[in-house]
């Protein structure tokens, strides 16, 4: 492009001194439209812009006006109007001089005078109609040109109500000899049968003799008209099936003229709309599609040359495959194709691919699986559009082990942004999902609006969210959800500082104070709210409220809420909910007490701890409600930790430090020298190290070793880390994906509407299968290896055993040892590997891995397998066996 | 195709083509957002957009972007390959064009649009019979107004 900057560069001058010689493409001299550009280049003003076309307009106003302008001048000066209207300005006057320049001007000048009505007007103008006898008249000229510039601006506008009117003369023109006047006549029909499909119906037929015409020009335009057809009708056009696969094969075997080749690939518009109509008309149709196999296999084939313009046939070549009735072979060359769009370094080519593998895992999740680290790396591109489809991706593989990270990425994608979109789409999540929802899904909402620089973005996100609650809670609020309301109390509490005071300050206290005094409040939102009133009275604006009222009870609650004994008196305790203990409870959640539960629903956690998880605990344990309470103003940042995702290592080991965060669940490898030690005396490759599927250092290896700069390999195995919570559960079983699926109501929405109810409920009960381990012996090394191509994982902990002479890990792993028949491979200080291998059963001789770390006062598993249900068993078996002990 | 939009990189519109009826307002109002987006887009990334419900599709060349909206289940690729050969065409007539040469005969570049597409849809892709339909037009022109 550098000679297109020279050229620019070199005929400036002559442009603005206006000297250039005419003809074709070069401006004349006396141009007043040169004049007027080049006055507007010397302007440096917006507003000198505007002062110098009102005065332009004037006088072009004036000029049309006068009657002695002639249509030689009209037609500079409606150039001159074309301009001013594409800069922005209202030239609406000249229009109905633009239809009488079409009208009555000469070849030329008309030529000008429907390009202006074409760019001035849209097809519902009513000052179309005062064209079409001008049209109807230049249709049955005798001059070619003529007759092309009327029928280019009937393909472009025309009223519906006058199409009968020119109808039969341009119906004529298929017949016409010139091959340029049947292409355009036939474009003009497409676009009539497109504003009124009813007036061409009689002429169907005429549209399969264009189809067979002997210019390919009028070929490819009725082309136009069948894919239309045929996408609203496929079943009508079957018969033309073998007719397209014959000319597609023709055109892919280079069997037309060369002028229609673009980069020395034959019409490739033509290959892409051939390809397109098979589509339609193979789409759930074996015998049709067996009919195009063969051309579609060429097309494939032939599309080898390395230009955008193969990639477009092979892209909708894949398409076309993956629409049609399935045939495996070429399904598996589809894939291929679409491995060398994913793996292209040019980011349009990636893009197409990530969209190809959108549509195609709808099939068969498994073909994201070969990509994906190209799929980690596009999660984090920095173009957005790579992002988003990358995270459509995500969704559409979306199952049980992995919706919360997926979901994770989603909403941290969503608040960079899409702010007020992103709240409005809360909003409606937590009023449709409500309490059905995982209990982490507003806890990362909460997060996500807290965290952050307290920059200006953040605060309008925060603001937002506090009008948008302000004016729910102002509506009806018996049938919002728990759940939304106590996010809605939090994030009152919290930030209604942020809105402007010109409103009544006291105004979302009286908003919490009805939310309370509602009979389906449940105490839990109660608590919630009161929260936030204590945190609203702390607030100066409420207890120095002009409101007496409100002041009075700010400050009776901040008093009562810090005097027990006053409050034990003012509000005794008659009521069986306990409710005047909100505050209390509140005050002891804010300080990290854990939430209440009844017995009931103690001996139920505990059972639903025995049972099967179905969640991974992913790379981090999503931290409960109860760990942090949602008055501590700081909390959300701590639970900033499970997005552990992103952070590194020395972040993570940093908030190891600080007390309030759980750390069980958290992935651990072995001490880097330690088990270096064991590779080189196993005598095997140390590479496995660098593999081991977690960012974190144990916290027992020496500080050097941990201050030291980690290898490069580092962020791979971050990626690696990402990828293996991101595609865990692909394969085989999918339907139990469906088991938890309420987590946000889109994904919820769009999988219910494929789901089959007695598969989750199967899903849901599905029986423990028999197990019968034997111990697996293996080396540290492969130990290392299987570990890291097994997809199925899952964690736990498990209950130590506590004899006298032993170590705690040892004797539970003794006890394991006995009871399952489990090998112990390696105990490495607080962490110790054991395998086993199943005897019967669906996964027989398949093996499970585990890695347990002793932590605090309970033992850490984790177990990895290539059968899903093996994990799950296993650890069933291992509680049983150490209960037992 | 839904528009087509030409605009420079100081975000001055040089061509805008609607194949769909819409308002005044409308048409300023997605030229206004559009520019502003694609402006903002760096040189590396990838030439399609989602916007509303269609795609966008742009491309530049030197000092200017090609702009082109399509629908959802066309081809990205191909629409890629409709703007370049518009660029072919316009760089055959003009001889090696520049944005010049487009601001100062945009109506040329407007009929060279005309004969290559044609209510939105793709009307001729053979480049000598899109040239030659423009030559004999402008031939007419010359004879019968000699300049």
């Amino acid at each position: 492009m550098s000679d297109v900057v020279e050229k620019t560069l070199s005929a400036l001058p002559s442009l603005l001194s206006l000297d250039s010689q005419a003809g074709a493409g070069k401006l004349s001299p006396s141009s007043k439209l040169g004049n007027l550009i080049k006055g507007i280049t010397e302007l440096t003003s917006k507003h000198e812009e505007e002062r110098l076309i009102k005065k332009e307009l004037e006088s072009i106003k004036e000029q049309v006006a006068s009657p002695n302008t002639t249509m030689r001048q009209m037609k500079e000066i409606m150039v001159r109007a074309i301009y001013c209207e594409m800069l922005g300005y209202q030239a609406s006057f000249s229009y109905i001089h633009a239809i009488k320049l079409a009208q009555q001007g000469s070849v030329l000048e008309k030529r000008v005078g429907y390009l202006a009505v074409s760019l001035f007007l849209n097809e519902t103008d009513e000052f179309l109609l005062l064209l079409v006898n001008t049209v109807l008249k230049d249709l049955q000229s005798t001059n070619l040109i003529e007759v092309c510039m009327a029928l280019t601006v009937v393909s472009q506008m025309f009223p519906k109500d006058m199409i009968p009117a020119i109808l039969p003369v341009v119906e004529e023109k298929l017949t016409h000899p010139k091959e340029i006047i049947r292409r355009k006549a036939v474009l003009a029909l497409y676009k009539f049968y497109l504003i009124a499909p009813n007036q061409v119906q009689h002429i169907h037929s005429k549209f399969r003799k264009a189809l067979c015409d002997k210019d390919p020009g009028v070929m490819t335009a009725s082309l136009h008209i069948y894919l239309q057809l045929i996408k609203e009708n496929p079943e009508s056009y079957k018969d033309l099936t073998g007719s397209m696969v014959t000319i597609l094969r023709q055109v892919v075997g280079g069997k037309l003229p060369l002028d229609f080749n673009y980069h020395s690939v034959p019409a490739p518009w033509l290959q892409i709309q051939l390809l397109r109509i098979l589509a339609y008309l193979g789409k759930e149709d074996q015998g049709t599609s067996e009919m195009m196999y063969d051309v579609l296999e060429e097309s494939l084939r032939r599309a080898e040359m390395n230009h955008n313009i193969t990639y477009a046939i092979l892209f909708e070549c894949v398409k076309t495959i993956y629409t049609v009735h399935p045939k495996s072979q070429l399904l598996e060359k589809a894939a291929e194709c679409i491995g060398n769009f994913v793996l292209s370094p040019k980011i349009n080519l990636k893009y197409l691919g990530l969209k190809a593998l959108t549509y195609v895992v709808q099939q068969d999740a498994n073909l994201a699986l070969p990509h994906q680290m190209t799929i980690i790396e596009c999660l984090d591109h920095s173009d957005v559009i790579i992002k988003r489809e990358t995270l459509e991706l995500l969704f559409r593989i979306t199952n049980a082990q992995n919706v919360t990270v997926i979901v994770e990425k989603m909403l941290e994608f969503l608040r960079l942004t899409y702010n007020v979109w992103f709240i409005q789409t809360m909003n409606s999540v937590f009023s449709l999902g409500g309490d059905v929802m995982q209990p982490d899904i507003p806890n990362n909402f909460l997060r996500l609006l807290a965290e952050g620089v307290d920059n200006v973005e953040d605060r309008q996100l925060r603001l937002f969210a506090v009008d948008s609650y302000v004016s729910l809670l102002q509506g009806e609020t018996a049938k919002l959800p728990q759940r939304f309301l106590q996010v809605i109390s939090w994030v009152l509490g919290e930030y209604s500082y942020l809105r402007e005071e010109e409103s009544d300050p006291g105004s979302v206290m009286r908003l919490l104070a009805r939310l309370l005094d509602q009979r389906h409040t449940s105490t839990e939102t109660r608590s919630w709210v009161l929260g936030a009133m204590t945190k609203l009275c702390s607030s100066p604006v409420y207890s120095g409220s002009l409101n007496t009222v409100l002041r009075q009870k700010a400050q009776e609650l901040m008093i009562l809420s810090q005097d027990t004994k006053l409050r034990a008196r003012v509000l005794p305790a008659e009521d069986s909910s306990l409710s005047f203990l909100d505050g209390y409870v509140s005050e002891a959640l804010a300080a990290g007490a854990a939430p209440y539960k009844s017995p009931h629903q103690r001996q139920e956690d505990l059972v639903q701890e025995k049972a099967l998880s179905l969640e991974p605990y992913g790379l981090s344990l999503p931290v409960s409600l109860s760990s942090c309470s949602i008055t501590d103003r700081r909390s959300p940042t701590l639970l900033s930790m499970s997005s552990g995702l992103s952070g590194n290592s020395t972040e993570l080991s940093h908030q190891e430090g600080s007390t309030t965060l759980k750390l069980e669940g958290v992935k651990r490898v072995w001490g880097k020298d330690g088990y270096l030690a064991q590779q080189q005396s196993a005598g095997e490759t140390p590479t496995p190290l660098v593999e081991l599927p977690s960012p974190l250092l144990s916290p027992q290896s020496p500080p050097s070793q941990t201050q030291k700069p980690s290898s490069g390999l580092e962020p791979d195995q971050e990626k690696r880390q990402l990828a293996s919570s991101l595609f865990v559960g692909l394969g085989s079983h999918n339907s139990v994906c469906l088991v938890r699926f309420p987590s946000t109501v889109w994904l919820f929405i769009k999988h219910c509407q494929s789901a089959n109810q007695s598969n989750v409920v199967k899903a849901l009960f599905k029986p423990l299968p028999l197990l019968l381990p034997v111990p697996l012996t293996v080396s540290t090394g492969d130990y290392g290896k299987m570990w890291l191509s097994f997809s199925h994982d899952l964690k736990q902990n498990l209950q130590l055993v506590t004899t006298e002479h032993q170590e705690p890990l040892t004797a539970t792993l003794d006890a394991l040892k006995g009871k399952l028949h489990l090998h112990v491979v390696d105990i490495i200080g607080s962490e110790g590997i054991v395998a086993c291998r199943l005897l019967q059963g669906p996964g027989q001789g398949q093996p499970c891995l585990l890695h347990c770390r002793v932590h605090a006062d309970s033992l850490a598993v984790w177990l990895r397998s290539p059968v899903p249900e093996l994990p799950d068993s296993l650890l069933y078996h291992c509680q049983k066996a150490l209960t037992e002990t | 195709m839904q528009f087509m939009l030409l605009f420079s990189r100081q975000g001055k519109l040089r061509l805008q083509k609607w194949y769909v009826p819409l308002s005044d307002k409308e048409r300023k109002k997605i030229s206004r957002d559009l520019v502003q987006t694609i402006l903002a887009r760096k040189p590396k990334m990838c030439s399609f957009l989602e916007w509303r419900d269609l795609k966008i599709v742009y491309k530049r060349y030197a000092s200017l972007y090609f702009c082109c909206a399509v629908e959802d289940q066309d081809n990205e690729l191909i629409t890629l390959e409709i703007i370049h050969r518009y660029v072919e065409l316009l760089d055959k007539y003009f001889g090696s064009v520049c944005e010049l040469d487009i601001i100062f005969n945009f109506e040329k570049a407007y009929f060279i649009l005309d004969e290559f597409l044609l209510g939105g849809e793709a009307q001729e892709t053979s480049k000598k019979n899109v040239l030659k339909a423009i030559e004999q037009a402008d031939l007419l022109q010359e004879c019968t107004f000699p300049v």
